[in-house]
């Protein structure tokens, strides 16, 4: 089947005074047409670098792309110059951030920003733009936009304004978005709106998403393939249904069983991964995780495990893979 | 009433006494909201916290749940006299405290501590976490000899996990997790009998999350303590309260033990906030009901007439935008403000 974006072998590294920190560190991943695939990992594991990666959006000279491909279309976009990979972004790749406050310009009107990329990536007067402004925010639900095209963020309640981020994500008919943690700083009720309108959009308009997320449920909901990031790696993947159900890495399969679950018997206790998360900049030789694996053996201090595949579709980055999955419940 | 048991009570809790250790009557904090210019001080009032009345028994955990804004944040704040309430009483241990003066207040506070959501922004950055947790112990005068002071903090160190090699290090020099267990170790020192947790484990990653809960929970069983837990994670209040109190914009919408909460939901709400929760199986997600509950939460400073949930509510009727449900007792223990249930 023909990807849509195909990262290889992507290194992602930061030059800090402490050292070097590998943020992204020899990853590959895919996402087909109309796809949602998410990255899923904690904080620090390298997941909003990859994506940043992907718009080229790494803050120099500090952080540095230092290998890898990424091809969208075919196309290496790290090989693009400056002005290539501007017409690719926000027009062929766009994104959704956290933050719909701060992503969000305070000082110009909803209909400026929305206008904006319309008239800069597709040429439209303005006139054509501010119509199609009006039915891009129909479009996200928002209700009577041809008034609230005139208002200002601040104007506009945190639900509202993600609908806003995602109105202007949509607007120059990407084929991919790229969605960082696009309900975190969201309530509850409000996360399930907006999950259900991303996959309602990205189903009738066959756009591919790219959810990074730290929320294992979100992931469960809306993702078709699920990717594990753990210090700067991936460190299992496949689809969601074998992720869930069958993990294959220790890392998995502790943070799976270390969230309260509403649909199942409380547990009198929980069951906590040991230790802290990794320092990127001293990394142990080995696995990084193997320092708080129950699993471990003395070869996971040794060497780093590669990917590799467990059953159909489903990869881990195991040397003993095949016994974690042999503690799973059912 | 549902008579499921949902799990045996494998740990040793702490077993509710039967004392009420701490009473809230008719809360109410309004903020003044002051308008620019021509209309200074004429802009209303955010109703944050309206009327909301509840007790906690020694040694059980409460949990209060509701979604930002709703006033559960503030209401911890009211008990703990950090924001001077509008109206109404707050009454821990006997007291009164509302109208304590200063002097007394500090007294009553050495039984009274509290957890914020933030460990890095709780915690001064100038100071070494063993000077951190011996703060409280100076400021109180419990351990007047300084030896015996940091005595003290290795031991409390130790008992959140901590290594007591680490108390000459600052606060930056430890992740996430390990400063909770830090603002953990300072709540305990002066051996409180009431801790207000405030979304204690919210800004921790998933992996640290289970570490803390299980840290509280032991400590709890260990002192004695009595929880008020403000969160908004349900899947966390489920694990850790007795009893579970749902706000929504500044009103308790329903109460009951944690068990008839999650399993027997009266009140719309609640129903559609345990619906929106993403469960973290596809398998599960796949068969579930999806109810999205429609449009936003409304302004504190100008909430709806009548029942404040029924322009979002499923099954509101014409009566539900002119009278304001009573938080009434529709079975044993268990109340809901609704006139639908």
């Amino acid at each position: 089947m023909g990807m849509l974006l195909e990262v290889r072998g992507l290194r992602t590294h930061f030059f800090t005074g402490a050292g070097v920190i590998r943020a992204v560190d020899d990853v590959s991943y895919d996402v087909g047409v109309g796809e949602t695939v998410a990255l899923v990992g904690e904080s620090g594991c390298g997941k909003t670098v990859s994506a940043l990666s992907i718009m080229r959006l790494i803050a120099a000279p500090a952080g540095r792309i230092v290998g890898g491909e990424i091809l969208f279309k075919g196309q290496d976009l790290l090989a693009l110059e400056e002005e290539g990979i501007r017409r690719i972004r926000g027009r062929e790749i766009a994104m959704v951030f956290q933050e719909p406050m701060t992503s969000l310009n305070p000082v110009l009107s909803i209909g400026r920003q929305l206008t904006e990329p319309l008239e800069i990536h597709l040429g439209l007067p303005p006139a054509e733009a501010l119509a199609r402004a009006t039915e891009l925010l129909a479009l996200v639900g928002i209700p009577d936009p041809a008034r609230r095209l005139d208002q200002y963020p601040h104007q506009f309640s945190g639900g509202m304004r993600q609908r806003i981020m995602i109105a202007m994500a949509l607007s120059c008919n990407p084929s991919l978005i790229l969605a960082d943690e696009p309900t975190t700083a969201l309530d509850v009720t409000i996360q399930a709106q907006i999950l259900e309108l991303m996959k309602d959009l990205s189903r009738r308009l066959r756009v591919a998403m790219l959810i990074i997320t730290h929320n294992l449920g979100v992931v469960a909901r809306y993702a078709d393939r699920v990717n594990v990031m753990y210090a700067g790696k991936i460190i299992e993947r496949g689809t969601a249904g074998e992720i869930y159900a069958t993990p294959r890495h220790p890392y998995t399969l502790g943070l799976l069983r270390s969230v309260p679950r509403l649909d199942e018997p409380r547990k009198s206790k929980l069951s906590p991964i040991d230790g802290q998360p990794p320092d990127l900049v001293r990394l142990p030789p080995g696995c990084a995780f193997a320092p708080r694996c129950r699993y471990a053996v003395p070869r996971c201090a040794e060497e780093v495990p590669p990917l590799r595949p467990v059953s159909h579709g489903h990869e881990s980055a195991c040397w003993v893979a095949e016994d974690v999955g042999s503690e799973v419940r059912v | 009433m549902s008579a499921a048991v949902l799990a045996p009570a494998g740990v040793p809790r702490a077993v509710p006494s039967g004392q009420v250790i701490l009473e809230v009557r008719n809360l109410v904090k309004h903020f003044p909201v002051r308008g620019r210019g021509l209309f200074a001080g004429s802009a209303g009032v955010i109703r944050a916290v309206d009327g909301v009345s509840f007790s906690i028994l020694e040694g059980e955990t409460l949990g209060l749940v509701g979604e930002s804004g709703c006033g559960k944040t503030t209401t911890g704040r009211c008990i703990l006299q950090l924001e001077h309430p509008t109206a109404g009483e707050v009454i821990f241990e006997g007291e009164e405290l509302t109208r304590l003066a200063p002097a007394e207040l500090r007294r009553v506070r050495r039984k009274m501590q509290v957890i914020f959501q933030d460990p890095y922004s709780s915690l001064n950055p100038r100071m070494t976490v063993g000077q951190i947790i011996a703060e409280p112990l100076a400021v109180h005068g419990i351990v007047a000899d300084r030896g015996a002071r940091q005595a003290r903090v290795h031991d409390l160190l130790s008992r959140v996990g901590i290594p007591p090699s680490l108390a000459d290090r600052y606060p930056h020099e430890m992740s996430g997790g390990q400063r909770q267990r830090v603002g953990i170790a300072r709540a305990i020192a002066l051996e409180p009998s009431l801790i207000i947790c405030d979304e204690p484990v919210s800004a921790l990653d998933v992996s640290i999350q289970a570490q803390i809960i299980n840290l509280l929970e032991e400590l709890q069983a260990e002192f004695h303590l009595t929880y008020l837990f403000v969160a908004h994670d349900l899947s966390v209040v489920r694990h850790i309260s007795d009893r579970v109190a749902v706000m929504y914009l500044g009103k308790i919408v329903e109460i009951a033990d944690r068990q008839t909460l999650y399993q027997d939901p009266l009140h719309p709400y609640t129903k559609a906030l345990l619906a929106a929760v993403p469960i973290p199986d596809p398998a599960v997600e796949a068969s579930r009901e999806r109810v999205v509950l429609k449009g936003e939460v409304p302004s504190a400073l100008n909430p709806p007439s009548g029942c404040v949930f029924h322009p979002r509510c499923p099954i509101a009727i014409e009566e539900c935008k002119g009278v304001v449900p009573d938080l009434r007792e529709v079975r044993s223990g268990h109340r809901a403000a609704c006139i639908r249930v």
